[in-house]
């Protein structure tokens, strides 16, 4: 599979390990969607996600969404290259709220 | 053939027009290098091309165009001065533009080569005047986003992308389209929303639910940030709507639009860059859907585009009171229709047929004498010979394209040469059809490349000649007796006459020149291996060449001819017929065959009569009404008829061609025909006197006359009388 799941005092550590495409979306949403449970905190590593657009970019919103309505925690970590580019193109950081680290030359490459 | 292969069509005719377009203004420029209005058209052909090769992933062009119109937004802005040096450098970029582009449509997918990339950044570093920076493209920083929060609506394009469901089934990616954007300006500020995003086991995640609201910064004109979302059209709602600042620039291209007729409102705003195509037909749309049974009149046209947010309340105001304006003139306007040439081809070629048929017809309706029908045969016959004049005009185009072309020739070879000569167009609006003046181009080309490089002397030459510095080549052309005539002038140093027959006795095209008048020594320099230059340059002079021009023209069954005089110039003219498909022919019958002379060429018909007009049986004469001119007997000529009878009376069929005149003596007159012109075979190519054949109406083939030969031939004759008296019987 390409998510790892692990749960660990109520923190659901979730890793993404494909792209997030329209090819992955189907998949993805209907496997990530069952951990959206009340009583634990979500964290999403995002590092190794080599490729997402619009669908994948989706599926991010629509957890966040539904965490929100949920009020459960959720967090995106250790986000890869092509989502920071994403989510600066589109200036969703804010929206996410979590801490991207940059390095610093992911621009010119 | 596939979608995408119509849009790459489209957009290869599109960048060439532009190209062909940015190359004229450039040259304009030359001349008035402030002319907003030109560079602006530069700056656009660059623009849009760069724009359209990132829709289709040629990134190389994307790349190379990008510096281009870097430079030339410089120039638009004042920032920089256009210059001699800088036209000539974006005048190579064009040339380059062009080679990236053929590259691309050949090998989309492969490396650009070395040579095309090299050229690519030498162009690049004229242009701007330092080594290619690594990764211009590259995105705009973050920062500024943050930094720029006032005045958003100010000079910021608001644009509403509202996505369908299916848009990621169809296989679109929004995110595509947003990094393309960023191509053609600045995000200012993006804004993304998913409103209808349903929660738990609603959410399909193959249907989109993607909004967004971008401010976005940039010097591109409405159609051009429209075309971004061209392929998304279907699958996404867009909203464009135009920064307050370009408000005025709007309000006051409506009012420097002509008045000369009345356009649409949608139209105005259109021709403005208000709104685009788009808009207006989702206008029209949801005004035609609005309920009738609401008893209300329909919303104006105006009020819906506002309503859609796509611009604003007082651009639509101006355009409605200049509208109401320009109300009064009404004209119709004129519109065009791309059509593929061969269509047009075989619609002539039908009514070629047709024109047979119709002879057909009438031989039918004449051998068995039915009045009533002959009626309807004579009115058929005149519709006939409309359609074929307005197929035939179908094909005619203004030879002004052609010489425009020229321009750039005489410029770079001049520079190339080192001397100064200016290109004088006159006769531009002259119409001939399609074929020929595709046929005429080389021919052209390599007359005037050689009045270039011969004729025009260099500025210090020409000085101590008397001449101004700067020398003067006229292209012109007129039309004359159903031929159009294109002349080549130029104020050069004149043909060398003496030059021209010791080469040609040289080279054993002639053995003495004593009997040649001045114009056959001149028309010496369409032989072929004949070249007076005694240098041979890169342009000309290799003595190839110019007898092929001659036999291009020649072949489209035009003449040249060349007149000079020493010192002051040289005129090169040429005559070519307006069509090469179908011709008012005049039949004539002699010996029991029939030949057709083309209608245009006939000046008039008399009798044959030996007393009132002197004829002159051994010379050839006839003196008609003081007029002196040669005659040919067809029936001798074409049947080599030895005696003559002279039982019935015989005609003269007085033609002319250019300034000559001779009579052709036939049998009888048979009157207008309408003349499909058929190619003779490789076979008959070699007969003289002879253009082409044409099918009878009663299935017999008739000869059509190459009058030109046939004069040549009888002027010819009548300066060699003394030596023919004993070849000819």
């Amino acid at each position: 599979m390409t998510i790892e799941t692990q749960e660990q005092n109520g923190i659901t550590n979730i890793t993404i390990k494909d792209e997030m495409t329209i090819y992955t979306a189907l998949e993805q949403k209907n496997e990530l969607a069952p951990h959206l449970k009340t009583d634990h905190e979500l964290h999403i590593n995002l590092s190794e996600v080599s490729e997402i657009d619009s669908a994948g970019l989706q599926i991010l919103l629509f957890l966040k969404h539904e965490a929100t309505t949920k009020n459960i925690d959720l967090s995106l970590l250790n986000h890869s290259q092509s989502v920071v580019e994403v989510l600066e193109l589109l200036n969703l950081t804010a929206h996410f709220g979590d801490p991207i680290i940059i390095s610093a030359d992911w621009k010119s490459s | 053939m596939s979608e995408l292969d119509a849009a790459l069509e489209t957009f290869a005719q599109e960048a060439e027009e532009l190209l062909t377009e940015m190359e004229d203004s450039l040259l304009i420029l030359e001349d008035t290098p402030d002319d907003s209005e030109t560079i602006n058209s530069v700056f656009r052909a660059m623009h849009t091309i760069k724009g359209s090769s990132g829709l289709f992933g040629f990134n190389l062009i994307v790349a190379f165009t990008h510096e281009a119109e870097t430079i030339l937004d410089q120039v638009r802005n004042g920032e920089r001065s256009i210059d001699a040096s800088l036209i000539s450098t974006l005048l190579s970029c064009k040339d380059h533009t062009i080679k990236l582009l053929e590259f691309c449509f050949e090998s989309p997918d492969a490396d650009l080569p070395e040579d095309l990339q090299q050229t690519g950044d030498i162009l690049i570093e004229q242009l701007t005047g330092q080594a290619k920076q690594e990764q211009l493209a590259v995105t705009t920083g973050t920062t500024e986003i943050e930094n720029e929060g006032g005045d958003l609506s100010a000079d910021n394009w608001l644009i509403s992308l509202d996505f369908q469901q299916d848009a990621l089934r169809n296989g679109m990616d929004p995110l595509s389209f947003i990094r393309y954007l960023k191509t053609l300006g600045e995000i200012k500020q993006i804004l993304t929303s998913t409103p209808d995003l349903p929660s738990g086991n609603d959410m399909d995640p193959e249907s989109c639910y993607l909004q967004f609201k971008i401010l976005f910064k940039s010097d591109a004109d409405k159609q051009t940030i429209e075309e971004v979302f061209e392929f998304a059209s279907d699958d996404c709602d867009i909203k464009i709507l135009p920064p307050d600042s370009q408000v005025e620039h709007y309000l006051n291209l409506l009012n420097t639009q002509t008045e000369e007729h009345v356009s649409l409102l949608g139209e105005m705003l259109i021709e403005a860059g208000a709104i685009t195509k788009n808009d207006i037909d989702k206008a029209l749309d949801a005004q035609s859907k609005q309920d009738p049974e609401q008893n209300e009149p329909a919303k104006p046209l105006g009020e819906i585009l506002v309503e859609q947010q796509v611009i604003q309340q007082p651009v639509v105001e101006e355009a409605l009171k200049k509208q109401e304006k320009t109300r009064q003139k009404v004209a119709t306007e004129s519109s065009y229709i791309r059509v593929d040439s061969n269509k047009l081809g075989q619609l002539i070629n039908l009514v070629g047929e047709l024109v047979i048929s119709g002879a057909a017809m009438n031989l039918m309706v004449e051998r068995h004498g039915l009045a009533d029908v002959e009626e309807v045969a004579t009115s058929m016959n005149t519709l006939v010979s409309d359609i074929r004049d307005t197929a035939l005009e179908l094909r005619m185009v203004q030879i002004g394209e052609t010489f425009s072309r020229f321009r750039r020739v005489v410029r770079d070879v001049s520079k190339e040469l080192s001397k100064d000569i200016e290109l004088t167009i006159s006769g531009g609006e002259s119409e001939l059809d399609k074929t020929v003046v595709e046929k005429i181009n080389d021919p052209l080309t390599h007359l005037i490349r050689n009045s270039l490089d011969h004729g025009i002397e260099s500025p210090e030459q020409r000085v101590q000649a008397g001449k101004p510095a700067t020398g003067n080549i006229s292209l012109n052309a007129f039309h004359e007796s159903g031929h159009i005539v294109i002349q080549i002038i130029d104020d050069g140093a004149g043909l060398d006459s003496e030059k021209i027959v010791a080469k040609a006795i040289n080279n054993g095209l002639i053995t003495s020149a004593e009997e040649m008048s001045q114009q056959e020594i001149f028309n010496l320099i369409f032989e072929a291996g004949l070249s007076t230059k005694q240098q041979a340059s890169s342009l000309s002079g290799r003595g190839v060449g110019m007898d092929v021009v001659k036999r291009n023209i020649e072949a489209l069954r035009g003449s040249v001819n060349i007149d000079s005089i020493a010192g002051q110039g040289t005129t090169i003219t040429i005559h070519l017929p307006l069509t090469l498909a179908i011709i008012d022919g005049f039949m004539v019958k002699t010996e029991h065959e029939r030949y057709i002379i083309p209608l245009s060429m006939v000046e008039e018909c008399v009798e044959m009569d030996a007393q009132e007009y002197e004829i002159d049986e051994i010379q050839h004469y006839v003196n008609l009404r003081g007029e002196v001119m040669p005659y040919l007997r067809l029936g001798d000529y074409f049947q080599n008829r030895k005696s003559h009878s002279k039982t019935g009376r015989e005609s003269l069929v007085v033609v002319r061609f250019g300034q000559t005149k001779a009579g052709f003596v036939v049998d009888e007159l048979l009157g207008e025909h309408q003349t499909v012109i058929k190619p003779l075979g490789k076979v008959f190519q070699s007969l003289k006197g002879i253009t082409g054949a044409t099918v009878l109406g009663d299935g017999n083939v008739a000869l059509i006359l190459d009058v030109q030969g046939l004069i040549r031939h009888a002027t010819k004759n009548k300066q060699r009388i003394p030596s023919q008296l004993t070849s000819v019987a």
